[in-house]
């Protein structure tokens, strides 16, 4: 949430109104400094503050108990320790790839294609749009129980469906390690795709029919028009979808917390940050050294981002 | 979320809702929200109370007995109620905050831990008043390290190995008496097309029921205690022979077990499909229409210098915050909630748990209640389990994993315990 924010009030800040400058009237200040100042501060204090702090913690061993004035820094111990001793912090990093891996390479282009059959108003085009989008309104943690009654090794619908209710060959979809984190991928993927449908279809909108045209004219095919014409007009849109999908990779939680914890198969490094803060466990400094490594992570697709936006605006 | 045995019986149905409710709330979790839940009343006919009973009955049973003290006592009792997962995730925010005066917690180690962080207030005086209420053994899990009492006892339940008697009956099992007979009695049902031990450990916590039978069937009581406290290593060869006792058992176990909650277990036995299962009482809440089907009986015996003389029995109740607005009035309720009157009121409503106070009216015990008061008051030790009785922050961040790593390769114990080890020592050592 913190990156999103981020590339949102950086898009912010760039637009204040380049009027001739004449004197403001004490409205206009007022105007000015909520307008500017607001989210000034909301940026500073809940991007920038929790940033700096997260970055102190981690090199300390905090417990969140004590006086913040106690609290002993360990130098970077915790990254040393995460690096060689944790057993979960390397397979998280290994599935949050594969997790940007499976959404790249098939969520995302599945939503594309999505959007592109049904921008051409295929009959019953709106009831599709609602179907495929329904999985982006529910509720992470509903989408989780909903898989969950298709996974469940005994009762489940999947292994009922597939005949396999006896002991010994019923199939551990949640439980088995190495097919645990595909089984959710495939829930995750559902969602991500009907999230970029509607992306997708928003940019094909409002695409010039025009330029379509000219390429049927030119004989151009279907696809032919799609890969030359409408997919690099679409660039910016590609570029918001591709971040999109960087993101939602990597900020992936809510179907791998609930349905173990984040554990067994499914570690990934934002579950290892609650485990570590937002549970009991209360390893402050430890689980903001996770975090940190985190950020750092999620900062490579950011600044891309917007190392690609401030050089097309100085254009 | 972490989700842990600690939830007193009645609220674990809604476990799912509450996963969801801290989904939600994910974002917050690193806030120190509760601190925000203190009440501001500090007039000295006030007392604060932050419960952790959020669902409906037990918090409609905690409301009942807050207004019985409330006429008894003239004081008025502002309850602030918090749901169970929120309020551990956020323990130490809201203890360190503006907490209640009374407020909900286990027995044991966890007490201990905030009071020996000087978060709690030592309550003797009340002790000196209700002792003889209790068995010295509940007396023991309320005393922290400084040998002051912080805890007054409220309910607990028994972990065993429950059955449902109408499959056992059919089936002409008996209860076993000797562990070979246990063993004999999986084979049976195997045999019988059962799945011999249900088993489930998704949620990460009801495995360490089992490691911690054998553990103080092998072992015993005070292995158990120093070990979870981090005084034993990992690697010992006591720790090794529980992990090789349960691998022999494994085979009589339910397959899949990472993949399935233990609600599912249950009704893999409810359907007849699984034989037995080692869990705590509140799994009679999956026997709401036919509990008197469901009956229990403690885990064999492993070791004869042992026998069965321990078991978990994890212990909820109350505890006075480091300085409470209004300590006079903070110990006449905890006196209250330590007398018969209040458990009386909650066990009306909540028939998966037994009273602490040994005093009180048991003539509405169902007959598991009652089994369950002989087994505990017959056992030597009380343990309260394991993501109790040691740091939280090893229960969730070390064995919850390494549990699980051993039901899915049981093979490879020694790199498996020398892993915990190394993970201890850089927990207990900070």
């Amino acid at each position: 949430m913190t990156v999103t924010t981020a590339a949102e009030s950086a898009t912010a800040e760039r637009t204040p109104p380049r009027r001739k400058l004449r004197r403001f009237s004490g409205r206009d200040v007022l105007v000015l400094v909520l307008m500017v100042g607001l989210p000034l501060v909301l940026d500073v204090l809940l991007i920038w503050l929790p940033v700096v702090l997260s970055t102190i913690f981690s090199f300390t061993g905090w417990n969140g108990i004590g006086s913040i004035f106690d609290i002993e820094f360990i130098g970077g111990k915790n990254y040393h320790n995460i690096a060689t001793l944790d057993p979960y912090f390397w397979p998280a990093v290994e599935h949050n790839l594969i997790w940007i891996g499976v959404f790249v390479v098939l969520a995302t282009p599945f939503g594309i294609l999505l959007a592109v059959m049904l921008d051409r108003n295929i009959k019953g085009t709106r009831f599709y749009q609602s179907a495929f989008f329904m999985p982006v309104v529910l509720s992470l943690a509903l989408i989780g129980f909903m898989w969950q009654l298709i996974y469940a090794p005994d009762d489940g619908f999947l292994n009922n469906v597939l005949g396999l209710t006896k002991p010994g060959e019923a199939i551990n979809w949640l439980g088995n390690p190495s097919i645990n984190l595909y089984a959710i991928l495939v829930a995750a993927s559902w969602r991500q795709a009907g999230y970029i449908m509607i992306l997708y279809l928003a940019g094909l909108k409002s695409f010039d029919p025009a330029l379509r045209e000219a390429a049927a004219l030119d004989g151009a095919g279907e696809i032919a028009t799609f890969r030359y014409v409408v997919f690099p007009a679409m660039k910016p849109i590609n570029i918001v979808i591709l971040v999109v999908t960087l993101i939602e990779s990597l900020r992936a939680f809510d179907i791998a917390y609930i349905t173990n914890g984040g554990r067994n198969g499914l570690e990934l490094l934002s579950t290892l940050i609650t485990t570590n803060i937002g549970s009991e466990a209360s390893r402050i400094g430890y689980g903001s050294a996770l975090a940190v490594i985190l950020l750092v992570i999620s900062l490579v697709p950011i600044c891309t981002y917007l190392f690609q936006t401030f050089r097309r605006e100085a254009r | 979320m972490s989700t842990m045995p600690t939830v007193p019986t009645a609220t674990l149905t809604s476990r799912r809702s509450f996963l969801k409710g801290a989904v939600a709330l994910g974002g917050l979790a690193a806030v120190p929200g509760l601190a925000a839940c203190g009440s501001g009343a500090s007039s000295s006919t006030t007392v604060s109370f932050g419960s952790n009973q959020s669902d409906p009955v037990p918090k409609k049973a905690y409301a009942a007995f807050v207004k019985d003290f409330e006429k008894k006592s003239g004081l008025s009792v502002s309850v602030n109620t918090v749901d169970h997962e929120t309020f551990q995730n956020q323990i130490n925010n809201y203890l360190q905050g503006t907490p209640d005066d009374v407020f909900t917690w286990f027995a044991g180690f966890r007490m201990n831990f905030f009071a020996t962080k000087g978060l709690a207030t030592p309550i003797d005086d009340v002790w000196k008043k209700i002792g003889g209420d209790f068995t010295p053994a509940l007396k023991q899990s309320a005393t922290a390290d400084d040998g002051h009492q912080y805890f007054i006892p409220f309910d607990y339940y028994p972990w065993a190995v429950f059955y449902k008697k109408s499959l056992w009956q059919k089936n002409g099992y008996q209860v076993p008496k000797t562990f070979d007979e246990y063993i004999a009695l999986a084979k049976q049902m195997q045999s019988d097309g059962l799945e011999p031990l249900g088993f489930a450990d998704k949620q990460g916590w009801p495995a360490m029921g089992t490691f911690d039978i054998l553990n103080m069937r092998l072992n015993g009581y005070d292995f158990h205690v120093s070990l979870m406290r981090g005084k034993e290593s990992w690697t010992d060869k006591r720790v090794k022979n529980v992990f090789d006792t349960w691998r022999g058992t494994l085979p009589y176990h339910q397959q899949n077990a990472l993949g399935r909650d233990w609600e599912e277990s249950a009704q893999g036995m409810q359907q007849d499909k699984v034989g037995m299962m080692l869990i705590g009482m509140f799994i009679g809440q999956q026997f709401a229409d036919n509990l008197d089907d469901l009956d229990f009986f403690a885990f064999p015996e492993l070791d004869p210098s042992h026998g069965q003389d321990s078991l978990d029995a994890p212990t909820d109740g109350f505890m006075m915050s480091k300085s409470p607005r209004n300590e006079d009035g903070a110990k006449k309720f905890l006196t209250y909630l330590a007398g018969t009157r209040a458990e009386e009121t909650y066990l009306k409503a909540d028939a998966s748990v037994i009273g602490a106070n040994s005093n009180i009216d048991t003539s509405g015990y169902n007959s598991l209640q009652k089994k369950a008061v002989d087994l505990i008051t017959s056992a030597k030790n009380t343990a309260q389990y394991m993501d109790r009785d040691t740091r939280p922050d090893f229960a969730q961040t070390v064995m919850i994993q390494a549990l699980q790593t051993f039901i899915r390769n049981p093979k490879d114990v020694d790199g498996l315990t020398k892993q915990i080890e190394a993970q201890k020592q850089q927990i207990f050592g900070a």
